[in-house]
């Protein structure tokens, strides 16, 4: 069957796509979207995180079809998502990242990457609902997303640098 | 496979009629493991998430009647007040990914004795609006459990909404799991007070092949606070009671030992969450002389 919905504020097409086959699978082999990451297949780790009409879910438990018309952002739409969202004033955005994305490089919250992309979705959507989050939110907010090899120390300061510099009035901790 | 998508309740019911065998899916958080994991074929697949009746729900007088897709994140921001021990229940499910496309009808369709909602729908009071072509049906939520994985759905029947009574006291809900999120229930136990009925019910889970009621206990415990006078004074309960509570609650149980557990475990720790969920819903019921809960916030066991 044919697809067609709006990945990254572009209209995609996937033609011949298996009427069992996830959003993750269509993203990543038929649309070269290969950012959102395919571990568990159950839902359970949360690497291939997207948000679907704003909210984030895991594009493993989407069925492509259900996706017909609606409106996906992954990791590679990030920036550009978050730009249009603050403004460009916005703060703690560098070039191409969005400034969830640079407070990971900066407080080390990135080592070999694969729960990143997923990590990133959920913890932009957290401070755009959110913009103080308190340690417990943060941790709620993630807790769908495993990560096995950073740490969720450095995860939690990149999240709390994040917001604070989202927080014009909150000075700066890292 | 052949992927159908219904843009109205009536063309799904009517696809339903026409394949029997087509699974339904909304929030995809059962379905799609199944399907990734080559454990299913279906000849049909139907999406529902275009059906916007299944994505609403409206609170009446004496039931909130909730869509079968509203997802559990909905439950826990907008029902809270009205479906207290829901709200908790749909905090412990997965994580906010799941929570944000997991739902009740899911719940009560793929009718795992794990299943989070239903303890809490078993303890609330519940019917499970069941429609097809030929009509609807209202099954009450303790006969619509019919086995391990099975549930009393017609083949061409589906799940349209489930009405759930509003509190009318306390409401609590407990889980074991190895940590606070992404858990299946090793077990899980539901308990409400009805203080306009003088009752208390309680629903057990993933310790027996069905969710189900702890009769005998709600039983003895109804007879307890009624012959203590305790629902006028609002005394604490004896703890001989809670005791005897507690233990008719593992009686209750029919558990197995699997991955996550053994029977004997589980029979001891519904007895644990029994005792102690009562104790919680007793303190709010005294401290606000009927006590009706509506933080949606986890209570450590």
């Amino acid at each position: 069957m044919r697809v067609t919905f709006t990945v990254n504020g572009r209209r995609h097409e996937a033609d011949d796509v298996w009427e069992g086959e996830s959003l993750l699978y269509v993203l990543r082999e038929r649309m070269g979207l290969p950012g959102s990451k395919n571990a568990c297949e159950q839902g359970e780790c949360g690497s291939c995180t997207v948000r679907l009409d704003g909210e984030p879910v895991c594009a493993c438990l989407v069925a492509a079809g259900q996706v017909e018309g609606r409106e996906v952002v992954t990791v590679e739409g990030l920036a550009e998502y978050a730009r249009e969202r603050d403004g460009s004033e916005g703060r703690g955005s560098t070039g191409d990242l969005a400034p969830v994305q640079q407070a990971f490089i900066d407080a080390g919250a990135v080592q070999c990457g694969f729960c990143t992309p997923g990590l990133l979705v959920a913890a932009d959507e957290l401070i755009e609902r959110n913009p103080q989050p308190t340690d417990a939110d943060i941790r709620e907010a993630l807790s769908g997303n495993l990560c096995r090899c950073t740490g969720y120390e450095k995860i939690m300061d990149a999240v709390r640098l994040a917001a604070a510099r989202a927080d014009d009035s909150a000075p700066e901790v890292v | 496979m052949e992927f159908l998508r219904p843009a109205s309740w009536e063309e799904a019911l009517a696809a339903k009629a026409e394949h029997p065998s087509a699974v339904p899916i909304a929030g995809g958080t059962d379905v799609m493991v199944e399907i990734n994991f080559d454990h299913r074929r279906p000849t049909h697949l139907m999406d529902l998430n275009r059906v916007h009746e299944l994505h609403e729900w409206e609170i009446g007088d004496e039931t909130v009647r909730l869509g079968a897709s509203v997802p559990y994140s909905k439950i826990i921001d907008e029902l809270a007040h009205e479906l207290p021990g829901l709200a908790l229940a749909s905090h412990t499910v997965g994580s906010p990914q799941i929570r944000n496309r997991g739902s009740v009808g899911g719940n009560l369709g793929a009718a795992s004795p794990a299943g989070d909602s239903h303890p809490a729908l078993l303890a609330a009071g519940a019917e499970v609006e069941a429609e097809s072509v030929r009509g609807t049906r209202f099954i009450p939520v303790e006969d619509f459990y019919t086995g391990v994985k099975r549930n009393a759905l017609a083949e061409d029947e589906l799940i349209k909404r489930v009405h759930i009574k509003k509190a009318d006291g306390p409401q609590q809900f407990s889980k074991v799991g190895t940590r606070n999120a992404m858990v299946i229930a090793v077990c899980a136990f539901g308990i409400a007070l009805h203080p306009e009925t003088r009752t208390v019910r309680a629903g057990i889970g993933s310790a027996a092949p069905t969710p189900l009621r702890a009769r005998t206990a709600e039983d003895f415990l109804g007879a307890a606070l009624e012959e203590g006078g305790l629902w006028d004074s609002g005394r604490t309960i004896p703890p001989s009671v809670a005791r005897e509570f507690a233990e008719l609650c593992s009686g209750a149980c029919n558990p197995i030992d699997d991955v996550r557990g053994s029977a004997a475990y589980r029979r001891r720790a519904v007895g644990v969450m029994a005792r102690r969920t009562l104790g919680w819903v007793w303190e709010s019921y005294r401290a606000t002389g009927n006590g009706r809960t509506t933080e949606g916030g986890a209570q450590c066991a």
